[in-house]
């Protein structure tokens, strides 16, 4: 079934538009009115990201409201870019080319094809155990003993983050919930438009009022304030859209909570990881943004625990 | 990609590059402007291009390469004959109003540093001195498609393009090598 039939799911994409043209419109207000030199850095960097949202909205439309299929694409497409960004950075060498290629070009697509045929008992374990184990003994088949817990760590980690992790947000559309048949793609909106709302909310509040860094050496820029503001308003968000969810309105809340705090978790971890490399950014594919991991850090920690939740309780 | 120097106009030119990996030329070239691309010419080992049919086709049809033999390879003539040879080679693609794509280290390095070059951008240079020779860094190849590999991972590379090389009256040919081989290091650096 085409997720166009589903009338709720138009409205909350018409929702998005409306959001976003107020930003677009927000900025260019901004644009004419703001004249300090640090003012105009932080208007022209918003006016960036709100046009490169423009792009990943669209792209996150066309893909829930294909449903399937198009989702399961659109999540295997972001993880290749995300590992491509991860690898990058990481300190592999010449001798880790055979495990990368099998990373790249075998792992990764089975990973979203397991997901794609709904097989929840194999797409849940392969990387953790298939994979795990494969790259390890490929690693040792290559003969290089120097730094070969760092390398097979190192590979194993950008699987399970930037592969794993991701796919679980995909893998919403395969939870059986009774009484919500056919209406999964809407989870995989609520959990997107959560986590990256929450990113905004925290990033607004930092700018109005942030004064006390949480983790001064992981991301300066991460305060208290902004921190308790995001995550409160995107509760409130969260909250607001149980019913589009199979939750009342009290599940959505604490749903949208352990999303918040999750996403906020892997943000830090990931901002350690560039920290660790000597990078400020991933990379330089979305305007403003920085690379497809600056984006989807928050998701990373949240999707496998809402999956999860999800699947437990519901 | 980055263009350190102004955007390029088409006049004729010889990119020179640390040489890591199979793709340097393909990524030079695709990220030239087409009008420059359209005339430029990788400069490639005849021993490693003529061996096999298909590389041949690539090499002569393809990219059209200006193959040039290299002081390492068989045959019975001396290096400094060869080295001749070559640089005759190369001068008459430019006399084609073609420019060139060189890799003056002469071999595939380990992408960490910027190895020696060969002598031929000198003379190069000596002869035709109106060419400009614009410095271009890689970086990150090696680890695309290390030598001896097959298949690219797909990782993140950057290709950085210099100003191109002032002239210096009477520079001994030690000093230019060593300082076009810091100009590629530096791009790299910054």
């Amino acid at each position: 079934m085409s997720s166009f039939d589903d009338r709720e799911l138009l409205w909350l994409l018409a929702g998005v538009a409306a959001l976003l043209l107020t930003a677009t419109a927000a900025g260019q207000v901004l644009d004419r009115v703001v004249a300090t030199p640090s003012g105009r850095e932080t208007v022209d960097n918003v006016n960036a990201r709100v046009r490169a949202w423009w792009v990943m909205s669209i792209a996150f439309a066309i893909a829930v409201a294909s449903g399937g299929v198009g989702s399961v694409v659109l999540f295997a497409v972001i993880s290749l870019l995300a590992l491509r960004e991860f690898v990058t950075l990481s300190p592999t060498g010449r001798i880790d080319h055979g495990a990368l290629v099998w990373s790249f070009f075998l792992v990764t697509p089975l990973q979203y094809v397991l997901v794609g045929i709904h097989w929840y008992g194999f797409f849940s374990i392969m990387i953790p155990v298939y994979a795990f184990l494969f790259v390890t003994t490929r690693l040792v088949l290559a003969g290089e003993t120097a730094h070969f817990l760092e390398r097979a760590a190192t590979i194993q980690w950008g699987l399970m983050t930037c592969v794993y992790c991701i796919s679980y947000a995909p893998a919403l559309l395969l939870l059986d919930i009774e009484g919500y048949e056919g209406e999964n793609a809407k989870l995989l909106f609520f959990l997107v438009v959560v986590v990256q709302l929450s990113d905004v909310f925290q990033y607004v509040w930092g700018k109005l009022i942030g004064r006390h860094p949480i983790a001064p050496a992981i991301s300066p820029k991460k305060t208290w304030e902004g921190f308790l503001g995001g995550i409160v308003c995107a509760v409130l968000l969260g909250t607001s859209l149980w019913w589009i969810t199979p939750f009342n309105p009290w599940q959505a809340a604490l749903m949208s909570l352990a999303i918040t705090l999750m996403g906020f978790a892997g943000g830090l971890v990931m901002s350690a990881v560039k920290r660790d490399r000597g990078v400020k950014d991933y990379g330089s594919l979305l305007e403003g943004h920085g690379g497809i991991l600056d984006r989807v850090d928050s998701l990373l920690f949240a999707a496998p625990v809402f999956f999860h939740l999800t699947r437990f309780f519901f | 990609m980055r263009w350190a120097s102004a955007p390029i106009d088409d006049r004729q030119r010889v990119f020179f590059a640390n040489h890591t990996s199979h793709l340097d030329f393909i990524l030079i070239w695709a990220s030239l402007p087409a009008r420059v691309r359209r005339r430029a010419r990788p400069v490639a080992a005849q021993d490693y291009w003529e061996s096999g049919p298909i590389r041949r086709y690539l090499a002569r049809k393809v990219f059209r390469a200006v193959l040039i033999e290299r002081a390492a390879s068989g045959t019975d003539r001396s290096p400094g004959e060869r080295g001749r040879e070559a640089v005759a080679r190369m001068i008459e693609g430019l006399d084609r109003e073609d420019s060139l794509i060189v890799f003056p280290e002469g071999t595939r390095g380990s992408g960490d540093d910027v190895g020696e070059f060969k002598s031929g951008l000198y003379y190069l240079w000596r002869e035709r001195p109106d060419v400009e020779l614009v410095p271009v860094h890689l970086e990150n190849l090696n680890r695309v498609l290390p030598k001896g590999e097959f298949i690219p991972v797909p990782m993140l590379s950057r290709v950085t393009f210099g100003p191109p090389l002032a002239w210096a009256e009477g520079e001994t040919k030690e000093a230019f090598l060593e300082r076009a081989r810091r100009a590629v290091q530096r791009l790299g650096e910054a």
